[in-house]
């Protein structure tokens, strides 16, 4: 049983660690209907630029190396950086494609992964680079004490993060006025426009918080794994939390990355021998696609209902 | 001067230079290499590295007999399709096509595997590619040199071995296999479970799925399982997060031994502390202190021609491994100009028995300033592997140290793996196997 446990909570951590992904799909999916093919990239993207200014402002600005100035100011042009992002993709990629059926918008997206991707490395270059955010990845020592279960005190970190992280968008789209706005882009963009609401701004405003919710995911993945290329791949964990969630649910995509991770490292530990093990990659999306069938519109996703 | 005399004179230097650009042939070798996409990290160290030999011998040496070395890069982001189509394309180039393909990727190996042999030339898969293809009577255009995958496991027992106290102290121990759910992945089971009948030692095989940035589930199990042994068989991603999660399940990566694909500093760096005492398989080594790097560096890097931007990674894993190329490429033309004429481009035809005929000995090593930076080489027909041989190096939180001398793969059982295996594909595609002892 302590096994058994042991694989459900570090799979519910691993699962938060999908929702921080999601989470930026689902924003600019909530705010111009747009299924952000280029989330992953965009992960890729905002990680290797933060580390690549941690490597490079010691010798810019003779700041102590790995040192909190460094690190927070690495932080802040990361960001920085991820606002242009946001600002290019309004102006070069979505300006001229409003009231563009989605589909032409996602093909967009597409294209714009790979431009994200050649450009992430065309800057920084392809080095795998480590990343320490100065949490250590070791098992809480009360939980093995007391219960022998291991659980990651960086996944637990990662999981806090991800929780303020929701609570604050969440608050942000109701409670808000721009929050309000973005709901009403998404929409309808015509309609949105027609009663005064800045369609740019809007568009902007929300790449740039999906920016911000790249680079969080980024630093915490990159400190995970490393920061590289792999990064993008990410995105295939988020894809059936969001199918799971509802692709315009904040709550969704925690609730829905918390029944994926849980799900596929149980389904790994225990279903995994009988068929040759290897399934975490194809068992979320099983288990979505059957999701799909009992409740299309995922957990939290509004339903969509066209008047005939 | 009057306008005759002009002509002629004219005419007598034009003779001149058209004949001394006659006399500078060029061997062409096309690199499909990969800067970009996931796998760009190692493409760039190891292309990088071939590139600076070549650049050396052009230097250095003015070329091979004179010959001057020519290539031109194709990117193929690690992708099939992309693959083929560099394969197309730099086939015909150069004065006489190309040399020799080496596109550091299995899929795309495969993917071409038919046509080297219509197109009469040689594919090189070092370290990668089908293993049975070491049978050079049934795949004469193929070379997997060095070592192959089923050699590599191999060494990794003997080296469990030797660090256990011998093969006979195997018996009863837990080894588990965490893999790369691929066909790369399974490639050593065969090999691993045919040593654990001999042995007496016990395999776990454990998948994860691509690309292995999530393996929570394999190391909880690995936790109850608590093996003797990891036998880490990654790629990419896999192995930072193999040694992480190691770490954090309190694994000791002393027990730890990684495939050849897992022994490179991008597979450490990114994984910090935590991949301190891991020991990786290798068929070069690391480190620049090497006679060959200093005349890289001297001859190229002294001239500003170098074609690493980050020159810290000279002497690293995967650039070693691109001048290992460089060195076996270079030396296969040499030994193809002995036989067909020095100081004359070769033919893709020609280069091929360059490669049947290797004999890199450590004299020859000695000479190349390459003495213990690979094993020694010997291929024939027979055998397009030529070694089998591997060293092991360990990560000390900043660097590869070499801890044993080349051990020798257990050829008895390999060989005959894959002459089955080979005569079974040539059975497959109505292939009749070249008979040997008619080749010279």
């Amino acid at each position: 049983m302590q096994f058994f446990f042991e694989v459900l909570i570090g799979g519910l951590l691993s699962g938060v660690l999908y929702a921080l992904v999601a989470l930026g799909f689902v924003l600019i999916y909530k705010a111009s209907g747009v299924f952000n093919f280029a989330q992953g990239a965009m992960v890729f993207f905002a990680a290797l630029t933060f580390v690549g200014f941690l490597e490079v402002l010691p010798g810019w600005t003779g700041m102590e190396e790995g040192g909190r100035a460094v690190f927070w100011l690495a932080f802040v042009l990361s960001l920085a950086a991820m606002v242009v992002l946001a600002i290019a993709t309004e102006k070069f990629v979505l300006r001229p494609l409003v009231n563009q059926p989605p589909i032409t918008l996602f093909m967009a997206t597409i294209g714009l992964t790979f431009l994200v991707e050649g450009i992430a490395q065309g800057i920084w270059g392809a080095n795998v680079r480590g990343l320490d955010l100065g949490i250590a990845d070791v098992p809480i020592e009360y939980m093995m004490d007391n219960f022998n279960i291991l659980i990651s005190s960086f996944d637990v970190f990662a999981a806090a993060v991800a929780a303020v992280l929701v609570a604050a968008l969440a608050l942000f789209f109701q409670y808000t006025r721009i929050g309000r706005a973005l709901r009403a882009v998404a929409d309808d963009h015509q309609a949105a426009l027609s009663i005064g609401i800045p369609l740019r701004h809007i568009w902007v405003i929300v790449w740039a918080v999906a920016g911000f919710v790249a680079l969080v995911a980024g630093m915490i993945w990159g400190a995970r794994n490393g920061v590289q290329f792999a990064l993008t791949f990410t995105a295939l964990k988020a894809l059936p939390v969001l199918i799971l969630g509802g692709f315009t649910s904040v709550p969704g995509a925690i609730v829905g990355g918390l029944i994926i991770g849980a799900s596929e490292k149980l389904a790994e530990v225990y279903v995994g021998p009988f068929v040759g093990g290897g399934i975490e990659s194809w068992f979320p999306y099983i288990l979505a696609l059957g999701f799909l069938l009992v409740r299309p519109e995922g957990l939290f996703g509004e339903k969509h209902i066209d008047r005939v | 001067m009057n306008l005759k005399k002009t002509v002629i004179l004219g005419a007598a230097v034009a003779g001149l230079l058209g004949s001394s650009m006659a006399i500078a042939a060029e061997q062409f070798i096309g690199l499909p290499s990969y800067r970009v996409g996931p796998y760009a990290a190692g493409g760039s160290g190891i292309y990088g590295g071939w590139i600076d030999y070549m650049q050396m011998i052009n230097e250095r040496d003015g070329g091979i007999n004179g010959v001057k070395l020519a290539w031109e890069e194709c990117e193929t982001e690690y992708n099939n399709a992309r693959g083929v189509e560099c394969y197309e394309r730099l086939k015909e180039k150069g004065e006489t096509g190309n040399s020799v393909f080496q596109p550091l990727s299995t899929g795309i190996t495969y993917s071409v595997l038919d046509k080297v042999a219509k197109d009469k030339i040689p594919l090189v898969t070092m370290g990668y590619g089908r293993t049975d293809a070491a049978d050079g009577r049934v795949f004469p255009y193929v070379f997997p040199l060095i070592t192959t995958y089923w050699s590599q496991a191999t060494t990794m027992v003997k080296y469990i071995a030797g660090k256990e106290g011998g093969t006979d102290k195997l018996k009863g121990k837990k080894i588990a296999l965490l893999y790369h759910d691929s066909a790369y992945g399974k490639e050593s089971h065969a090999v691993l479970e045919k040593m654990a009948e001999r042995y007496g030692y016990e395999l776990t095989k454990l998948a994860v799925a691509h690309p292995g940035n999530e393996q929570q589930s394999q190391w909880l199990q690995i936790r109850q399982l608590r093996p003797d042994w990891v036998i880490l068989w990654g790629w990419g991603v896999m192995n930072p997060t193999a040694l992480k999660s190691a770490a954090k399940t309190g694994f000791s990566r002393e027990k730890m031994v990684g495939v050849w694909w897992s022994g490179a500093e991008e597979d450490t760096v990114p994984a910090g502390s935590a991949a301190k005492g891991f020991t990786a398989a290798g068929y070069n080594v690391a480190g620049a202190d090497y006679p060959v790097i200093k005349d890289i560096e001297k001859f190229v890097y002294a001239k500003g021609h170098g074609n690493m931007e980050d020159k810290s990674r000279i002497g690293s894993v995967y650039y070693n491994r691109g001048v290992v190329h460089g060195l076996i490429t270079v030396e296969a033309i040499r030994k193809a100009q002995e036989k067909y004429g020095k100081g004359k481009a070769l033919t893709g035809e020609q280069v091929r028995w360059g490669f049947e005929n290797l004999d890199m000995d450590d004299k020859r090593l000695g000479e190349l300033g390459a003495t213990g930076f690979l094993p020694p080489l010997k291929t024939s027909c027979m055998d397009h592997e030529g070694s089998g041989k591997v060293k092991y190096q360990q990560w000390d939180g900043n660097k590869w140290n070499v801890v044993t001398d080349w051990i020798d793969a257990d050829k008895e059982m390999v060989r005959g793996m894959i002459e089955e295996s080979a005569a079974a594909y040539a059975k497959e595609k109505g292939i009749t196997p070249r008979d040997c002892s008619k080749e010279m």
